[in-house]
């Protein structure tokens, strides 16, 4: 497939490449991931058993508890993070995670925010290079 | 207090906060005059050393903060499967807080204790359900606010003027009309818990609005609602007309504009919502789990009876999750005996889910709380049947699950 770009609004500026991992459905990360191993556990939700660890995650946005961010901030520390975070709407939870990790660790993820029919082409699977100005490459 | 004039800690605080308020869409950061911070969960060495961090550098809450669970009771962990590391590690994030100055409330339930806000209050809340509840049923105004941000709107007094802070962002969008569901249904004390449970699944990321309540529940089924509908989704103000302070009617909770989608619920909707919440399958019975948000006073006031002159069944453990702040009432109230006497064990300042406590050979759980129901088949690995309070303690008596589905059914 020819390569392409789509235009994201980058919430969290940053550089990452991985492989996709799509869902159309929220996810908490409180009861959702397991940062020791970078798996999503969420027994209700259509990704569970799979690892996120590395891989550009794109998820509408986050539901659920407060503690998303937390869950998120010892994933950054223990290198079980996925490489970016791609979502429908501006999501404050994920944004915050990476802000708090750049602040403490001085690792962050980017976060790109991208419409929705753009969130619905990608497919997991594809390879994926996000930019800081929020350009999403499609290879 | 960017240049550091307010310290080091409110330094920091305030450049995580400066850095987020664009993202969530404020343009200016704006006065809050209460907080809880439920960033006291300790999870792993990054929320430990991010507290540590805060307090070693002099941080001091500029308002009223009352502070949610931790990750370990710090009294009764040794009857538990805790590990020792973890109850040291999670004390340690206990103590990082309490020397911030916040009220050691050690709640989930804050709503529940002096700190109550009041209508119209300028809050920075954490904890979903504590942020549903404050929102829906107070009247307070609290953004959704994540861990680690809770924190640094208490030490700087600010957060960023967005979302559910303004008037014109806390009007309805999603209408939901219960059609056909009886007072008897509406009355029965696993409704408010159910229905929670299936409007956070429809709201998606909208304010929904619900519409034909004819009961005006107590207070501790709110509670149940507000922890169900921000356990399977994101809401964070649900308006329940004629008992939300902004909804005495649905043109009210609209703020008068039109409704962007309209959804009838019906008993069947509210059947399957019932049936998802259970995960277990069989009647085999390991323990009884209540205070999903941290049981009250009412609550002990509602169990006391029923387990008067009971004892559970020797192979079923009967646990409750509550604060220090509603045992004590409840041990004024003469209501803590008849339910210690009953063979429960109570777990103060945390929770199942939150505590590495359930030693494995604990498979099966019964509780009537949406939010263990929801969570603890993924953080626990364990099975979950959802019931009344009445059923759960029948079932402990037993020592197997026992439902009375009447109510349901033949609606």
């Amino acid at each position: 497939m020819a390569e392409r770009v789509i235009a994201g609004r980058a919430i969290v500026p940053g550089e990452a490449e991985g492989e996709a991992l799509v869902t159309s459905e929220a996810l908490s990360f409180w009861g959702g991931y397991d940062f020791q191993t970078g798996t999503i556990i969420d027994t209700r939700h259509p990704l569970v058993g799979v690892r996120a660890a590395g891989r550009v995650l794109a998820v509408p946005f986050s539901k659920g508890s407060s503690t998303t961010t937390a869950v998120l901030l010892e994933s950054v520390r223990a290198g079980t993070a996925p490489a970016a975070i791609l979502t429908t709407g501006v999501d404050s939870f994920f944004a915050l995670a990476s802000i708090v990790a750049d602040v403490m660790y001085g690792k962050s993820f980017p976060v790109v925010a991208l419409e929705a029919e753009d969130f619905e082409s990608l497919k997991t699977g594809m390879r994926i290079v996000v930019s800081p100005s929020g350009a999403i490459q499609l290879l | 207090m960017l240049n550091g004039e307010r310290g080091a800690a409110a330094q920091l605080a305030m450049s995580i906060l400066v850095r987020m308020a664009p993202v969530c869409g404020a343009s200016s950061l704006m006065d809050i005059t209460q907080a809880h911070i439920d960033s006291t969960l300790y999870l792993g060495d990054a929320t430990l050393e991010f507290a540590e961090r805060l307090a070693a550098l002099g941080a001091r809450v500029a308002v009223p903060t009352s502070l949610n669970v931790s990750g370990v009771d710090e009294c009764g962990w040794k009857d538990w499967a805790v590990p020792p590391e973890w109850a040291a590690k999670a004390a340690r994030q206990m103590v990082a807080y309490e020397r911030m100055g916040a009220v050691p409330t050690w709640t989930c339930a804050p709503y529940q204790t002096q700190l109550r806000p009041s209508f119209g209050q300028q809050i920075a809340w954490g904890e979903s359900n504590a942020i549903a509840f404050a929102n829906s049923v107070i009247g307070a105004r609290t953004e959704r606010y994540p861990d680690l941000l809770d924190i640094c709107c208490a030490i700087t007094g600010r957060a960023p003027a967005a979302g559910l802070h303004l008037t014109e962002n806390r009007a309805g969008q999603l209408l939901i009309r219960l059609v056909g569901v009886p007072l008897p249904v509406q009355q029965d004390d696993q409704f408010f818990a159910v229905l929670g449970h299936l409007v956070g699944q429809l709201a998606q990321d909208r304010v929904p609005v619900v519409d034909g309540l004819v009961v005006r529940p107590p207070e501790d089924q709110l509670k149940a609602f507000a922890a169900a509908v921000a356990s399977s989704g994101r809401v964070a103000l649900c308006h329940l007309v004629g008992i939300t302070p902004e909804a005495p009617t649905v043109a009210d909770a609209f703020q008068r504009r039109a409704p962007e989608s309209t959804r009838d619920l019906t008993m069947a909707d509210l059947r399957s919502a019932r049936d998802e919440l259970t995960t277990a399958d069989g009647d085999r019975l390991d323990m009884v789990i209540l205070g999903s948000p941290h049981f009250s006073v009412e609550e002990f006031r509602r169990l006391a009876p029923l387990v008067a002159g009971k004892r559970r069944h020797p192979d079923v453990k009967f646990l409750v999750t509550s604060s220090r702040l509603m045992r004590e009432l409840a041990a004024e109230a003469g209501v803590l005996a008849p339910v210690v006497e009953f063979g429960a064990q109570i777990t103060l300042d945390t929770c199942i889910l939150t505590s590495p406590m359930l030693p494995p050979e604990i498979k099966t759980l019964m509780t009537n709380s949406a939010k263990y129901a929801y969570y603890a088949p993924s953080l626990l690995n364990t099975r979950v049947t959802f019931g009344s309070l009445a059923d759960c303690v029948r079932s402990a008596v037993d020592g197997h699950v026992v439902r009375d589905d009447s109510a349901w059914r033949s609606a």
